[in-house]
């Protein structure tokens, strides 16, 4: 007989949605599905030819983001200059339209990027089940909402029944404790995370964050971590739902109103993870010993502190990780030895689903305003920009004053979208230009052909768009 | 679905870990609106030089690995962007059947609703299919409901795969269309939601 033992805050949210089950395969409620222009297309084209209808269309929510320009976005769709761009726009808006949608298009203030607006617009709820046809979607679980990226053919599946067919993951915890140094967050715990367990360490796992770190994380913080669980190869990443979770939900356009907000909130903290649960695999980080990170290849997990040297490939375990390090050195332009922060920048890109909410604005706003009353402007080689997540935020920035300072200082300030994240609109690296950049792939070619990539947090890249180089951002606050 | 049942193909060696859907299929690709016509964008910067000529040397454009039908790769093969134009990009291109030691989950996932099988064999089997590949002969058989893969000098190696998945593939059969006889539990389940949670209701 199997004991007992607790349930994990991943298999209390699993329990509350499954509608049927049969030999381990879960047919899931799916509470939330969010789309974009990219991956959705041809999910439609399939219904369509086989005559069904989408479910829950008020349980969809679509966006434009992947494709869009960062200028000019109230001229609309129309104006958009890329042919294919524009067709697989004007594709969502005809869908979206035909199926009873609702949709935030180009210049739309409440548009943006698509894992910014759901929360943005309380749409993210704890305790949920969110897909969405991109594999990011791991940044809602900072709401202790089970989600997760899934394929186009998955995509048509939800449209069509509101449910995905799935076996359940394995739980993995992992503990941060501590009180970290001042200049280290978020996408610092992130990196260490991926540094410390591999690209492919979360696969087959759903992955919760927990311990003191975590419970002082803002709510941005926790989308910014969950955000990265992906690049960790899990499935999703949770963090359990407190009075942070609930602040942060209140009042927002979608979020429960009157007398069932009390309710919902009773609902929601029921989703926790019992303290006799066990978990199948255990990682402990210690805050207070992470350095500023930043990647040096072409792999997330290739995480160095900012102090570090570049490394030497020969110091690697087996031949397969040594190669894979000659190869992203070549790829980089470095040598092993060199100390992380002779790499000068060509651009600077603060933005994507990983660092463009408010608070990521106003920590690289900060460095840069530091820097800018000791005299100091963005370096003159250096191409820098900021790109808001969404029209709201950018919004927020503008009433704060973050623009102003950002373009005094000789920033670029950008229409919302996922822009250089991936380099799908024109916002894109010329071969062999390095970028200090805030997103979460350092994959060869992701920003552009030939572009190299160096992640870290914005209070860091803002830093190197000042210092010209990769810097230590302890050095500027 | 398309089915799968029995292949036997060319297979082609790729001995490189970490091989991200980014690889697979660059984003210039992502903007069109169909599934098919992806295979052109296969490994696009693996194929071909910055002036558009194909690389002479990278394993897909040699003359004996032509028409290619098995893929066999270094570990996490699949990781990084949900898209599913990756399976789509290789079944377009003929590629049947990836052969690893693992996979990344969406990746995986995706791959079985389109009829292209992942094997996950060994790290020892791997390479010895990746030795032998690399050598004259380079014809292999998948054998789905057998669960094994014949080496082109006859050594078997068996994989293990979910059997609901394995039936599916088998058969090709339509997800959706399976799901929607289970029409009435889905009602019964959104009931109960709205009572329970009625603020999603007015959403
Ligand atoms: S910002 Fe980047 S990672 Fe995020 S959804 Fe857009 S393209 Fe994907």
């Amino acid at each position: 007989m199997r004991c007992m033992s607790g349930k994990t805050l991943y298999d209390k949210i699993w329990d509350a949605h499954v509608v049927s089950q049969q030999d381990g395969e879960a047919i899931l409620y799916i509470d939330l599905h969010l789309i974009h222009e990219v991956t959705t297309p041809q999910a439609f084209a399939g219904l369509r030819a086989n005559g069904r209808k989408v479910r829950r269309p008020d349980r969809t929510l679509a966006v434009a983001d992947h494709n869009v320009p960062t200028e000019g976005q109230e001229l609309g769709v129309r104006a958009v200059a890329d042919e294919e761009a524009r067709l697989q726009l004007e594709t969502l808006e005809r869908n979206v339209a035909d199926n009873g949608i609702q949709f935030f298009g180009m210049g739309d203030v409440r548009n943006g990027i698509v894992h910014v607006v759901g929360p943005e617009q309380g749409r993210t709820q704890p305790g949920m089940t969110i897909v969405c046809g991109d594999s990011h979607t791991s940044t809602h679980g900072a709401f202790g909402a089970l989600a997760q990226g899934i394929g186009t053919s998955e995509v048509e599946h939800v449209l069509a029944t509101q449910t995905l067919r799935q076996k359940k993951s394995k739980n993995m915890r992992v503990l941060i404790e501590g009180q970290p140094a001042p200049g280290v967050g978020a996408k610092d715990f992130a990196l260490a995370v991926i540094g410390a367990i591999g690209t492919a360490g979360g696969t087959g796992y759903v992955i919760e964050y927990a311990g003191d770190a975590i419970r002082a994380l803002s709510m941005e913080g926790r989308m910014t971590l969950c955000n990265l669980t992906i690049e960790a190869g899990a499935r999703a990443g949770l963090v359990a739902p407190d009075q942070t979770t609930f602040d942060y939900i209140r009042g927002r356009p979608a979020a429960p109103k009157g007398g069932a907000w009390d309710m919902a909130v009773e609902y929601w903290k029921s989703f926790y993870t019992d303290e006799d649960a066990v978990f199948d695999r255990e990682v402990r980080i210690d805050a207070s010993k992470i350095a500023p990170l930043v990647t040096w290849g072409t792999s997330p997990e290739d995480v160095i502190a900012i102090t570090d040297v570049v490394p030497d490939p020969a110091s690697f375990s087996t031949p397969d990780k040594r190669a894979a390090a000659e190869r992203a050195l070549e790829y980089m332009g470095l040598q092993a030895g060199q100390p992380i922060t002779e790499a000068k920048v060509d651009v600077v890109f603060i933005g994507s689903c990983t660092n463009s909410r408010i608070e990521d604005l106003r920590a690289a706003a900060q460095v840069v305003q530091t820097a800018f009353v000791n005299g100091k402007l963005v370096a003159p080689h250096v191409r820098a920009m900021v790109v808001p997540g969404s029209g709201l935020v950018s919004a927020q920035a503008e009433e704060e004053g973050l623009d102003a300072i950002f373009k005094a200082a000789g920033f670029e300030w950008r229409e919302p979208g996922c822009s250089m994240c991936l380099g799908m609109n024109p916002d894109r690296l010329k071969p062999f230009e390095r970028c200090a950049s805030t997103s979460n792939r350092n994959f060869e070619g992701r920003q552009g052909r030939n572009g190299r990539t160096h992640l870290m947090s914005p209070a860091m890249a803002a830093a190197a768009a000042i210092a010209g180089h990769i810097a230590d951002v302890r050095d500027f606050v | 679905m398309e089915a799968f049942t029995r292949l036997d193909a060319k297979a082609a060696p790729l001995p490189l870990a970490n091989i991200d859907t980014d690889q697979i299929i660059p984003k210039q690709f992502l903007k069109t609106v169909e599934r098919e016509g992806l295979g052109r964008g296969l490994f696009f910067e693996y194929r071909f030089d910055e002036a558009g000529n194909e690389r002479a040397d990278f394993v897909l454009n040699r003359p004996e690995y032509k028409g290619a039908g098995v893929l066999i790769t270094g570990d996490n093969f699949g990781c990084g962007s949900s898209r599913e134009h990756a399976p789509w990009a290789l079944m377009d291109f003929g590629i049947r059947c990836v052969i690893s030691t693992s996979f990344a989950d969406i990746f995986y996932n995706n791959c079985f609703q389109n009829g292209l099988l992942p094997v996950v064999l060994k790290a020892d089997e791997v390479q010895a299919l990746m030795e032998e590949a690399k050598g004259g002969n380079h014809m292999v058989t998948v054998d789905l409901a057998e669960q094994t893969v014949v080496s082109p000098s006859g050594q078997t190696f068996r994989f293990e795969i979910d059997a609901q998945r394995k039936e599916k593939m088998l058969k090709g059969l339509d997800a959706i269309g399976e799901t929607l006889q289970q029409g009435q539990a889905i009602d019964v389940y959104e009931m109960k939601r709205a009572l329970a949670q009625p603020w999603l209701e007015d959403a």
